[in-house]
């Protein structure tokens, strides 16, 4: 089934850099009784903008409803509904697998091998596997290490962009609060 | 010139043409009261409670169109503002709140009267700030006029903490452009969209027209009644509709939904095409959904995109300003007649002519209904009318027919008890040439009569019909039709009303006798300042049409024709 079709539907929103937006966005998604996947936020190349990428289930509510009501938000730049277009999405994890043995480090090499995976922390009880990729083979390469023994796992949830010359962003420039140094306090949007 | 925030504050205000706020001092926001004695142009009511305040603010904005101001402190200041803010955030009314808040240094430390108002208010305003520096507080309150008044308009809150008040700077004002890069409402149709509706109003047989609130907030009223007499097609109200066409003419069929009349009911479960203009489609208007209109075909105009295909899907949605729009849309609407639609209409009126109360009626006491028919006639139809919620707000969307855009004023979405008091008072503040009348329930009434106070201080000349039925009147129809009469709660011990009128140096009257009316009502209309009539009604009576929550829309309570009863 194509993401199209699926109830999970992908959108991306460029938010003003300020303190309390990623409050206004988390109440809306209470307020109106809408599903929320995953929400990720982040900086971008300009110090004033965040992106934020949040995976919707859209059982309960239409994806348009849930469109609309984010660019009512004023903080909210621009939002885009980036399962409608080519897109990459990926998702990151970290997974921390036991490989006490050697048939269960070699299961895991193995499965490194085939996936976009690999071991980042390496030890004589654990490992710590990275995968980063699109959210479906995420949760494959997760199936195929739970049977070794997931001791602890963590995910990002997805980030995603618009394929090609799909470029999104706001030519805005804020009059106030640009952060120093492009940084802007660290990152947090709370 | 060097200014502190306090006064950088009532500067701003001024700019934004502000000549009355409504509030209540205390600690966090005293820098500001002080500031207030040097710009005596901004005259400040005090309230007896801060809900009055925002409900006062919001009241003179809907009068005025205008935005409404209200000021509190803090902590308990600012939380007894909610009320209002959700209020006037349900029915899209633009007011200004501005709040103190505790310094910079001890925000989150649990502060003496610390409350994270703008988290607690995020929900009930279209947009809050809180000013940390300075230097933002003149943008942030030009951007906060600017988002009350325009789009879907709506209650915008600004907290400033104490010492931001006290700090000094330069100040030069913001004479340029708002640049809100996230805040651009629509304004205009696009052509496919206009000519589609052009296409569905031209080839419907038996349209309706949705008249709302949104006629009134865009200034519509000349473009809709263009439209409806041009193509002659009916228009329904909805409550916060009423003014939008006058009632005397004889397309307007009058509200629509629960409690409103059958036959515009009827009108629109049978018509072949509904024309949705600045409503919302709430759940007091449609019923039951699945039933709602399912022959009609659907044109939905209103300037917030989300509303489009939220309760009812429709045929064509358009997001954009209604006057900006039907503008578009009226060259290439074409004169018709409807003759046999109409004519059908009219059969429905005259059963609900038939089963009127206010020509059936046989019992002794006075009933509401005639009072408010009574008030109509001897206020000639001209007043501002401000209701409480209940049966007296239904029955005055009944019996007190409108003529004039903004002139019944009422809490629709919100359903906010204590509205009618508080809200009178600012529409009197904003239209001081009006009659206002303060339409209440004997409950609702008790809610905010605190501002009794305030209207006898400022000496404002509001009117207050006080519609007492010894029971929280709705409550108990409820109870009556649906919970077999059990009143668990709502029979009601009360203050003799004038006597207590009499302690604020209140004239008052009480009326208990339908021939009494008349002279009553030409006694506070004499007299300048405060009145207070208490009309003792029937206790146990019933406002119908009634559709029942959830039932389908032509599934109504009806009235029995005298007949039928006496069979
Ligand atoms: C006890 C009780 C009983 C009630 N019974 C009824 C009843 O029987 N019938 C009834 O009708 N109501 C009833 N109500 C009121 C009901 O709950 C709603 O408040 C009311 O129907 C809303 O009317 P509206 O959609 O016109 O106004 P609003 O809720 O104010 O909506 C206005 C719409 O206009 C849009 N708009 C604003 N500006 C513009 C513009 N410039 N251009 C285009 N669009 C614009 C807004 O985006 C919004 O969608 C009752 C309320 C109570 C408390
Ligand atoms: C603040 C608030 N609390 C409760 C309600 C629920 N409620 C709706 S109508 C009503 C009764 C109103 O009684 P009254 O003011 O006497 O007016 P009446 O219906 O008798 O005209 C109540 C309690 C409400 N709308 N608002």
């Amino acid at each position: 089934m194509s993401e199209c079709e699926s109830t999970k539907q992908t959108v991306v929103a460029l938010v003003e850099n300020k303190p309390g937006v990623l409050n206004r966005v988390a109440s809306l998604f209470r307020r109106r009784n809408y599903n929320v996947d995953s929400l990720t936020v982040g900086r971008t190349q300009k110090p004033h903008i965040s992106r934020m990428t949040i995976v919707v289930d859209t059982k309960r509510a239409n994806v348009q409803q849930i469109v609309e009501n984010l660019r009512k938000l004023v903080n909210v730049i621009d939002v885009r509904h980036i399962s409608n277009e080519p897109h990459i999405s990926r998702d990151l994890a970290l997974i921390k697998v036991r490989t006490n043995d050697a048939d269960s480090y070699n299961q895991v090499t193995e499965i490194c091998e085939r996936y976009p995976a690999r071991i980042v922390d390496m030890g004589s009880k654990v490992a710590i596997v990275e995968v980063t990729a699109s959210e479906s083979v995420v949760e494959e390469v997760i199936e195929k290490l739970r049977p070794i023994g997931i001791v602890e796992l963590v995910r990002t949830g997805v980030v995603a962009m618009g394929r090609g010359t799909r470029i999104h962003d706001t030519q805005y420039e804020p009059t106030f609060g640009v952060p120093v140094n492009g940084t802007s306090n660290n990152g947090v949007l709370i | 010139m060097l200014l502190s925030g306090a006064e950088i504050i009532m500067e701003c205000l001024l700019r934004e043409g502000v000549d009355v706020m409504f509030g209540y001092p205390g600690g966090a926001i005293l820098p500001t009261y002080d500031a207030m004695t040097k710009y005596p142009q901004i005259h400040h009511v005090l309230v007896r409670h801060e809900q009055g305040a925002s409900h006062m603010a919001d009241g003179y904005a809907r009068a005025t169109g205008k935005v409404g101001v209200c000021i509190a402190t803090s902590g308990p200041g600012a939380t007894n503002l909610v009320t209002g803010l959700a209020t006037a955030m349900m029915d899209s009314v633009p007011v200004v709140a501005i709040t103190g808040q505790v310094g910079r240094a001890a925000i989150g430390t649990d502060a003496f009267q610390e409350t994270d108002v703008t988290g607690v208010t995020l929900p009930v305003t279209k947009h809050n700030y809180l000013v940390t520096d300075i230097h933002e507080l003149a943008y942030v309150i030009k951007e906060a006029f600017h988002i009350a008044r325009t789009g879907r308009p709506g209650p915008v809150l600004i907290d400033i903490p104490k010492d931001v008040q006290n700090e000094k700077i330069e100040f030069v004002y913001p004479e340029g452009e708002i640049r809100l890069p996230g805040y651009q409402p629509p304004n205009a149709a696009n052509d496919d969209d206009v000519r589609r509706a052009i296409q569905l109003i031209n080839q419907a047989e038996r349209p309706i027209i949705l008249a709302g609130h949104g006629i009134l907030m865009s200034g519509a009223v000349g473009e809709l009644r263009e439209l409806v007499e041009r193509a002659q097609i009916p228009v329904a109200l909805t409550l916060l509709g009423k003014g939008a066409m006058p009632e005397d003419h004889p397309l307007v069929l009058g509200m629509m939904g629960m409690h409103g009349h059958a036959a515009t009911n009827y009108a629109i479960q049978e018509s072949d095409l509904l024309i949705a203009l600045g409503m919302r489609f709430d759940d007091r208007v449609t019923g039951n959904l699945k039933t709602y209109a399912v022959n009609a075909k659907k044109i939905h105009i209103d300037i917030d995109p989300s509303e489009l295909n939220k309760n009812v899907k429709v045929d064509v949605g358009i997001a954009g300003d209604l006057r900006t729009v039907l503008t578009q849309i009226l060259p290439g609407v074409e004169a018709q007649q409807h003759q046999t639609w109409l004519n059908r209409i009219r059969d429905w009126q005259e059963d609900a002519n038939e089963r009127d109360i206010l020509h059936t009626y046989d019992g002794t006491g006075m009933i509401a209904a005639q009072v408010i028919n009574d008030l109509w006639k001897y206020t000639d139809g001209e007043a501002i009318t401000v209701t409480d919620v209940g049966q007296h707000q239904m029955l005055e969307a009944q019996y007190y027919p409108h003529r004039r855009p903004a002139t019944l004023l009422t809490s629709g979405g919100l359903g906010t008890m204590g509205f009618g008091l508080p809200a009178a008072i600012g529409a009197k503040f904003g239209r001081p040439d009006e009659e206002v009348w303060a339409i209440v329930g004997d409950g609702g009434f008790q809610m905010t009569l605190c501002e009794l106070a305030t209207a006898a201080q400022e000496n404002v000349n509001v009117n207050i019909a006080i519609i007492n039925n010894g029971f929280l009147g709705m409550v108990r129809q409820w109870q009556e039709i649906f919970y077999e009469q059990r009143y668990q709660s709502t029979p009601m011990f009360n203050p003799d009303f004038c006597k207590l009128a009499e302690a604020y140096g209140i004239p008052s009257k009480r009326v208990t006798e339908r021939a009494q009316i008349q002279e009553a009502v030409e006694f506070a209309r004499r007299i300048d300042g405060p009145v207070l009539i208490e009309f003792v009604v029937v206790k146990e009576d019933m406002v119908f049409p009634m559709v029942p929550a959830g039932a389908d829309l032509d599934k109504m309570i009806r009235r029995p024709k005298p007949t039928e009863r006496k069979k």
